[in-house]
């Protein structure tokens, strides 16, 4: 049915959408990485055809480990701390609220949209809102006292308690540490499936990782000349509260998308062969429902390490306790004009996200080919 | 799953509905409080409803943001159906035409929709200098226009793969070329992916943040930063930015109300094998 003629106009039309994307997305990428690694900043910012010198990843070592920087360092650590908690706490909650509606007798439609709504709005009206709902003395904390409890204590956004802390001289010893873990649990769902090849591959990387921790040499490695603590700020938990209570609808809905379409003939064959009814969920529904959790950490975990105008509307850009690298590197761009120091903190994030994205979407589009 | 019976039966609703309370928590405080006197509201008495109804809240908070609520309202319409319109165009091209690297354009094109703004954000302020149009809506539209091209053409792209490839072959018999087929056979079809795409787009556009708070001069800017202006101010009693979140977050909430089903499936198309 393809013509010649049909094909050069199918190019034709697809050529500026191709052309606008590779400028505005690749080739602003690779001016981004270009402005990381120069000096241009401060007055050289106002101008247009700005006089700068290019000084290599100096802005990169300098954001790492760099005196001023501590701020970027705590922010990378309540971005690490807050996509953990926000991601875990949606899943839940959404697979919680899922299989409620999944055996509701009546009102389906209603319960969902409910629990859905908050996805209709902007992470500027949830944070407005809820910036209101946990003012230290009102709001959620005064709510116990409509029954005769006394009044809540904890400061959802101002606390300034920390806890979790550590030395960021051993960033090193904890990335590994994490590595170890992650590696550990996939070794475990590699055992419970029975694939004895991944177990064995799992097995050995995990003795690797746990031999380099007990040598030392992680520890003995000094990034920075003092002790610096980082750790998980309290604070944090008033953005996590309003994240998953905007966001864990959205993973309702693919678990539920996904609940539905599990055949109900699977369900029954196990029933016949005498499961239980928590037996149905744990052996038929969760391991289907697993490709779904993956989708979902990556999508959720994506909107957390970007995660901006929520905690702009909520704390503001200058609440240093609920700061992640996103509000950090708005400030440092426009307040500051520091446009490499910001450039290089866009490509961080670029990185970060990159890491989550591009095996999905290999593997998401290689599944669609095959 | 099977339904359950008797007494579990009344627990899981009575479950679904105190978890349904606590979502709409959010909901009554705003209301509530929009609808206070400013000298009513007070923290200790937050829960408590007006002692009486005041809807100046309402009317001081739609003066003060009427010409945002237009800039919104430029925005979003304009960048949603350019954009929609694009999408349609590559979606039709990218599941019906088997153009040398196919394969390798679509990861390429959606990557563009995960991609963290910040990491393009330099280059497109200076870009936006150069050409003039940092500040005002075109340049907002532009922008919202080619970062909105991934998801657009991946929905109708997904929508399109389902139209049978022996519809087209037909036309093309009856002497449809590229722009008939279109015409005559995708267009028509086209609308429930229309729908889906618009009211995604709409929402995300209308919610955005990011572009609007760096690239557009206090004349331009959209209602998500007048309302985080509003509410970011020390000195603010809290009846107004309440009242000035319900009225930002209107036409989304009205949308989701209304075509829900439609939003949900722009929502589930985003997680691509979802």
């Amino acid at each position: 049915m393809q013509s010649r003629r049909d094909n050069l106009a199918a190019a034709l039309i697809i050529l500026p959408s191709i052309i606008l994307l590779g400028i505005f997305v690749y080739g602003f990428i690779a001016q981004t990485m270009r402005v990381s690694m120069t000096d241009w900043g401060q007055e050289a910012a106002m101008v247009l055809e700005p006089k700068v010198n290019y000084i290599g990843l100096a802005n990169y070592s300098d954001l790492f480990t760099g005196f001023l920087n501590m701020r970027f360092r705590q922010d990378l650590t309540n971005m690490l701390f807050f996509t953990l908690l926000f991601v875990g706490l949606s899943l839940l909650a959404g697979l919680l609220l899922a299989v409620l509606i999944d055996q509701l007798a009546w009102g389906e439609t209603f319960f969902r949209t409910v629990f859905l709504y908050p996805m209709s709005l902007s992470f500027v009206v949830t944070g407005t809102i809820w910036r209101w709902l946990l003012q230290p003395r009102g709001g959620l904390n005064v709510l116990p006292t409509l029954v005769g409890l006394p009044a809540g204590k904890f400061l959802w956004l101002t606390s300034r308690d920390q806890t979790l802390a550590f030395d960021w001289s051993h960033i090193f010893y904890y990335l590994c540490l994490g590595a170890l873990i992650l590696f550990s649990i996939s070794a475990c769902s590699h055992w419970v499936r029975g694939e004895a090849a991944g177990l064995r591959a799992k097995l050995v990387i995990c003795a690797v990782l746990l031999g380099i921790l007990a040598s030392g040499v992680l520890t003995s490695i000094k990034l920075l000349p003092f002790p610096e603590q980082h750790g998980f700020n309290k604070a944090l938990w008033g953005i996590v509260l309003a994240a998953v209570w905007q966001m864990s609808g959205y993973t309702m809905a693919l678990y539920l998308a996904g609940l539905r379409t599990i055949p109900d003939e699977l369900r029954e064959a196990a029933r016949v062969d005498g499961a239980s009814k928590f037996q149905v969920y744990r052996y038929v529904d969760l391991p289907l429902l697993g490709p779904i959790t993956v989708s979902a950490v990556v999508i959720l975990g994506h909107i957390a390490l970007k995660i901006f105008d929520l905690i702009f509307a909520m704390a503001g850009p200058d609440h240093y306790p609920t700061s992640v690298p996103a509000i950090t590197m708005f400030l440092k761009t426009f307040r500051g004009n520091e446009l490499a120091v910001g450039s290089a903190i866009g490509v961080i994030l670029l990185i970060l996200v990159s890491l989550l994205i591009i095996p999905y979407l290999i593997t998401s589009f290689k599944a669609e080919e095959g | 799953m099977a339904k359950s019976r008797g007494a579990a039966k009344v627990l899981v609703q009575v479950l679904a509905a105190l978890l349904a309370a606590a979502y709409l928590i959010p909901v009554y405080m705003t209301l509530v409080t929009s609808l206070k006197s400013p000298q009513e509201i007070n923290l200790m008495t937050a829960w408590q409803p007006p002692s009486q109804v005041n809807w100046e809240s309402y009317s001081t908070a739609f003066k003060q943001f009427a010409p945002y609520i237009k800039n919104s309202l430029i925005l979003a319409v304009c960048a949603t159906a350019i954009s929609a319109a694009m999408g349609s165009l590559n979606g039709y091209v990218l599941s019906k035409y088997s153009l040398p690297g196919r394969n390798v354009i679509m990861p390429l094109i959606v990557f563009g929709m995960f991609i963290p703004y910040q990491s393009i954000l330099v280059p497109l302020f200076q870009f936006m200098q150069r050409t003039k149009l940092y500040g005002g809506l075109p340049g907002l539209i532009l922008v919202h226009v080619v970062y909105g091209l991934p998801i657009t053409t991946l929905l109708f792209r997904s929508f399109y793969e389902e139209i049978p490839d022996e519809l087209l072959g037909a036309a093309s018999i009856d002497g449809a070329d590229f722009f008939g087929v279109f015409r005559y056979v995708i267009m028509p079809l086209s609308g429930p992916p229309f729908l889906v795409v618009c009211i995604w787009q709409f929402t995300q556009i209308w919610n955005e943040f990011l572009f609007a708070v760096t690239l557009t001069r206090p004349s331009a800017q959209p209602i998500t930063v007048a309302l985080a202006n509003l509410a970011g101010g020390q000195a603010v009693s809290w009846n107004l930015p309440m009242a000035g979140s319900v009225l930002a977050a209107l036409p989304t909430v009205l949308i989701y109300v209304l075509l829900g089903r439609y939003f949900v499936r722009g929502l589930l198309a985003g997680a691509l094998k979802g």
